[in-house]
């Protein structure tokens, strides 16, 4: 179906007639804006197209586009996702995810998806708290953190999301944030053309549960000096004059060095297609926490078997084999003798 | 003994047996599962009836030589139809001391023992707990040597040596040629009770191709066993059990587990939908994931997913896309599916999720049978989520019941647990190969247009709207243009299928999905009846409790008792004329392996006395515990119920 010519669309063939229900100023509306209107660019009908989610705000999500989807249970998106993609290649299949579903109850599921790359973009909205069930700490809230269920601070050492996914053998691993439309198009963008798992990590802001917790990277006033853009090919620069940059040191560690200081030459180009995962891996533990230089774009794009096509290349080839299949054939296959 | 047909007018016939029941038992690693396959291959081919009982230990290879490291394969051949194991062995195939330990006491009084002697050394008999104590002063006692076997007919066989001697010739080392010794124990049992050689001769070369060596050994001892029976005197006369008058067709041998993936196949045959198996590796169930991988031919799609919750979200995932979506397991890993089971329900899509059962709870025992998931099966779920179950009852109806599950599956868009277990998955009968084209047409149309107009003129799709008949909702899938909808676990408006979380609409709606499982008992045939219609007892049964009371019935009333007997398939909604059957009886008796988990639900349901009778050693029924259980509900008739109904 992906293959006929798709009719135009524009935002409003993918906006369903629900009403959305996040609470005010929640991180969330600007993500799902930047989705609906992205829909129309990437040349795909609304009726070929599935989300499925878990549950959380986030996982909210599918029911706020016209699109075929699925509000499945808490952190279980990827498997049943998986199901859709391996029974229909054809279709483009969203997974929308929050840190609680996909890295808490969910984690077994995302890393499998990674690792098996499915044809799959998986959206994980990172707010670092519980946000549905009001205010507990995630697996991705920093150790003090203080919440409902954490009064004297959480004791837990968050997972850094990024890392999950690249040691789960993820082949396309991004990261954007809800404040900046443009940015966030230009990564669902290149997780969709990326023929297996797409992973992208989207710092999203909670303002009733963990208000302003990315504001150190993502606020206008912080990004010039916090937020560096990784583009493929490019030398890892950044500060308002791209005076600042990372470079490789003997040591083989990633450092944030002032480019006036070692030179240009001896700044890291990005490559996001790398067969080697290491160097994306310390580029997603170059930040510390929120409040330091934190990369965003696409950390790695690399291309390897996609799970679904490799799944019905088997069923073509056995057909090719053993013709198609004829149910006399398979119930004589053991043997028989005959009765008179 | 069970199916015993008298054929004292049989012209020879201290050398004609009816039937019988061998049981070869040895260390895991001794290859008892392969010879009970080819005796049993063998037998079907020959035209015999025949029943197998594998049973084998959870651990791959237990402590080598003891008790726990047995495996066992018991098959019941015969001249006429017969439907269990057997009871007790007439023969039982000793490879070693452990086995004799362990299985002596399942023999039949006088009933012929063949032994590996070869495999009583003193270090033998240790390990198998053959000592006079435990501890620091034990000493190993021989029971070849004292009396404990006086009572059967024993046949003592060097098998190890004799195997190391025939092979020595062709170049194999002892250690090597020592592993043939099973095929010895074969051939000569092969002799003693009149097996055609050929075949065997024949799989040898075949299954072994890949080894010239290990087939040669094995042929070689095979032909050893064979020709000890022939040469040597102590074995006496050569039995037969004559083939079986079966009904005219074709037949192959078939275990549960194939059948029920074969059942599986031919659903989306018959559905005309390509299947997508979810499934995470469990026993008794991965046969099922193997035998389905084997026939991607028939555009099945297996994913050996990373767990059990995952398998079922694969299968949930590929019937919201479209295909017939299945997920395999046992008890274990349905525990560990359920809350997908109700998203399956809330969402209303057709899904099969099959469970062999095993003994419980936890890891219990992995590789034993026990019905003992029936309550997790029809009430193991969080909410108000009633589903249809259904359970198979032998081996080959394993084939039609998945046939049945999907059927129901897809008319009424809803999730069906089809129960089978451990002695169903594993045991093997004849099955006569259906009439392909007789199967029932079971696809479904999908909705490809809208269904609805709203009040301004424009038309709709309601994900919602059901068909008033079945109740069920538009299976309408990915890819159809106008209708894209959103499904998902939050309450639904009946219709349109909005998120609705109002009093009045939940109630509706669960009431809705309880009436769409209960119009499942529309399709249900008549509960059939057989044995003495106008007895006053009644053996009631479900799943794999069938063979041993076929048998047990039968039995019964050949000696002149008064009894009848209904198996169920549809355990829910249980068929609609089950509780006015139950109600024409004084006594329903109802064997289960469990804790009587049916009779407690029928009781709830019919407010009617239900005698349960249960057994839970991982072990199917003996027909004679059945046969006692009938005895029993009949003596214990008051004079005034005794022939009241008729
Ligand atoms: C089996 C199960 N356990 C617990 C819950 C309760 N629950 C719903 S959402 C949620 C956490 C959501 O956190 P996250 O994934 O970060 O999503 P957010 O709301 O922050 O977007 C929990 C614990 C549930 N719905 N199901
Ligand atoms: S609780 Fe937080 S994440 Fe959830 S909708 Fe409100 S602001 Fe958004
Ligand atoms: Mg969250």
């Amino acid at each position: 179906m992906s293959t006929e010519q798709v009719a135009v669309t524009t935002k409003k063939d993918w906006t369903s007639s629900q009403e959305v229900r996040w609470c005010p100023g929640c991180g969330d509306y600007g993500i799902l804006l930047a989705v609906q209107q992205l829909m129309p660019e990437l040349g795909v009908a609304p009726e070929n197209t599935v989300f499925v989610s878990g549950i959380g705000c986030s996982s909210r999500f599918p029911y706020y586009m016209n699109t075929y989807g699925m509000h499945s249970i808490h952190g279980r998106a990827p498997a049943i996702a998986t199901g859709v993609a391996t029974a229909r290649p054809d279709l483009d299949v969203w997974v929308i995810t929050g840190d609680g579903d996909g890295l808490s109850i969910g984690g077994n599921h995302l890393i499998h998806a990674l690792r098996r790359n499915v044809n799959l973009n998986i959206l994980l909205f990172n707010n670092r708290i519980y946000g549905l069930t009001k205010g507990q700490y995630s697996p991705t809230s920093e150790v003090g953190k203080v919440t409902k269920s954490t009064p004297m601070g959480s004791v837990d050492a968050p997972f850094n999301p990024l890392s999950v996914a690249l040691g789960a053998e993820a082949s396309f691993v991004a990261r954007t944030h809800d404040l900046d439309r443009k940015h966030m198009q230009e990564t669902f963008k290149a997780a969709h053309a990326h023929q297996g798992a797409s992973f992208v990590e989207i710092y999203q802001n909670c303002n009733v549960f963990n208000d302003g917790q990315f504001d150190g990277v993502t606020k206008k006033a912080s990004r010039d000096e916090m937020m560096i853009d990784l583009a493929h090919g490019e030398p890892i620069l950044f500060g308002n004059e791209n005076q600042r940059g990372v470079m490789q040191g003997t040591d083989g560690f990633l450092h944030i060095v002032e480019v006036a200081d070692v030179g240009l030459d001896r700044i890291l180009v990005h490559d996001e297609k790398n067969e080697h995962p290491s160097l994306a891996f310390a580029l997603a533990r170059l930040n510390s926490d929120d409040h330091s230089p934190t990369p965003f774009g696409v950390f790695r794009n690399i291309e390897r078997a996609e799970y679904t096509k490799s799944v019905s290349d088997q069923v073509l080839a056995a057909s090719e084999a053993n013709g198609p299949g004829d149910l006399n054939t398979l119930l004589a296959s053991n043997g028989t003798w005959t009765v008179n | 003994m069970t199916d015993t047909i008298d054929r004292s007018n049989t012209a020879d016939h201290d050398r004609v047996l009816d039937h019988l029941v061998v049981r070869f038992a040895g260390d895991s690693g001794d290859g008892m599962q392969l010879t009970g396959d080819r005796f049993t291959s063998v037998s079907a081919s020959f035209g015999n009836d025949l029943s197998t009982l594998p049973d084998f230990p959870a651990e791959i290879r237990a402590p080598a030589g003891t008790v726990n490291g047995v495996s066992a394969f018991q098959v019941n051949i015969a001249d006429h139809e017969i439907t269990t194991p057997g009871d007790d062995p007439n023969v039982l195939v000793a490879m070693n001391a452990a086995a004799l330990k362990a299985d002596l006491h399942r023999l039949q009084p006088g009933g012929t023992l063949i032994i590996n002697e070869d495999s009583f050394g003193e270090r033998d008999l240790e390990k198998a707990g053959y000592v006079t104590e435990y501890g620091p002063n034990s000493e190993p006692i021989n029971p070849l040597e004292d009396d404990s076997l006086n009572g059967y007919r024993v046949l003592r066989v060097p098998m190890t040596t004799l195997t190391k001697q025939v092979c020595e010739p062709l170049g194999i080392k002892p250690r090597d040629a020592e592993r043939s010794k099973n095929f010895f124990a074969l051939g000569l049992v092969s002799w003693m009770y009149t097996r055609p050689v050929e075949p065997t001769e024949e799989w040898i070369g075949k299954k072994f191709a890949k080894n010239k060596q290990v087939a040669a050994a094995n042929k070689a001892a095979f032909r050893a066993g064979f020709n000890f029976g022939e040469t040597t005197e102590a074995v006496g006369h050569r039995y037969e059990v004559r083939p079986a008058t079966l009904p005219a067709g074709t037949y192959t041998s078939i275990t549960g587990n194939t059948a029920l993936s074969w059942g599986l196949v031919a659903a989306g045959q018959l559905a005309k939908l390509p299947i997508t198996l979810g499934s995470y590796p469990i026993t008794p169930a991965s046969d099922i994931l193997h035998e389905l991988s084997k026939h991607k031919q028939f555009g099945i799609r297996t994913v050996q997913a990373e767990d059990e919750i995952a398998a079922v979200g694969v299968a949930l995932g590929a019937s919201f896309a479209g295909h017939l979506g299945i997920t395999t397991t046992s008890g274990p890993g349905v525990a560990l599916k359920s809350e997908t089971i109700s998203l399956a329900i809330a969402i209303e899509l057709p899904m099969l999720i099959i469970d062999i059962q095993r003994g419980g709870p936890s890891t219990g025992l992995p590789t034993k049978t026990e019905a003992s998931d029936l309550n997790l099966a029809l009430y193991g779920r969080h909410g108000e989520s009633p589903l249809p179950v259904i359970a198979s009852y032998s081996p080959a109806h394993c084939f039609h019941a998945a046939i049945e599950a999907a059927r129901i599956a897809l008319k009424y868009r809803t999730p069906v647990i089809l129960l089978s277990d451990g002695y169903l998955a594993n045991g093997s009968e004849p099955w006569k190969l259906p009439d392909v084209g007789s199967l029932p047409d079971i696809s479904v149309p999908f909705t490809t247009e809208p269904n609805h107009v709203t009040a301004d003129g424009t038309e709709d799709f309601w994900p919602y709207l059901r068909d008033p008949e079945t109740l069920a909702r538009p299976w309408a899938i990915p890819g159809t243009p106008g209708l894209m909808h959103r499904v998902g676990g939050l309450e639904k408006a009946d219709g349109t299928g909005n998120i609705d979380y109002t009093p009045e609409n939940h109630e509706h709606m669960t009431e809705l999905r309880a009436a769409k499982v209960a119009a499942v008992a529309a399709d249900i045939p008549p509960t059939e009846v057989s044995g003495d219609l106008d007895a006053d007892v009644l053996v009631l049964g479900w799943g794999s409790t069938w063979a041993a009371i076929d048998a047990a019935v039968q039995r019964r009333r050949r000696a002149g008792v008064k009894v009848a007997k209904a198996h169920i398939t549809h355990l829910s909604p249980l068929p609609p004329d089950l509780g006015d059957l139950l109600r024409r009886y004084e006594r329903v008796i109802l064997p289960e392996l469990n804790r009587g988990q049916l009779a407690h639900h029928l009781r709830g349901t019919y407010l009617i006395d239900i005698t349960s009778v249960s057994k839970v050693q991982g072990l199917p029924f003996k027909s004679r515990e059945i046969e006692d259980a009938i005895d029993t509900a009949v003596t214990n008739l008051s004079d005034d119920q005794r022939g009241a109904t008729s």
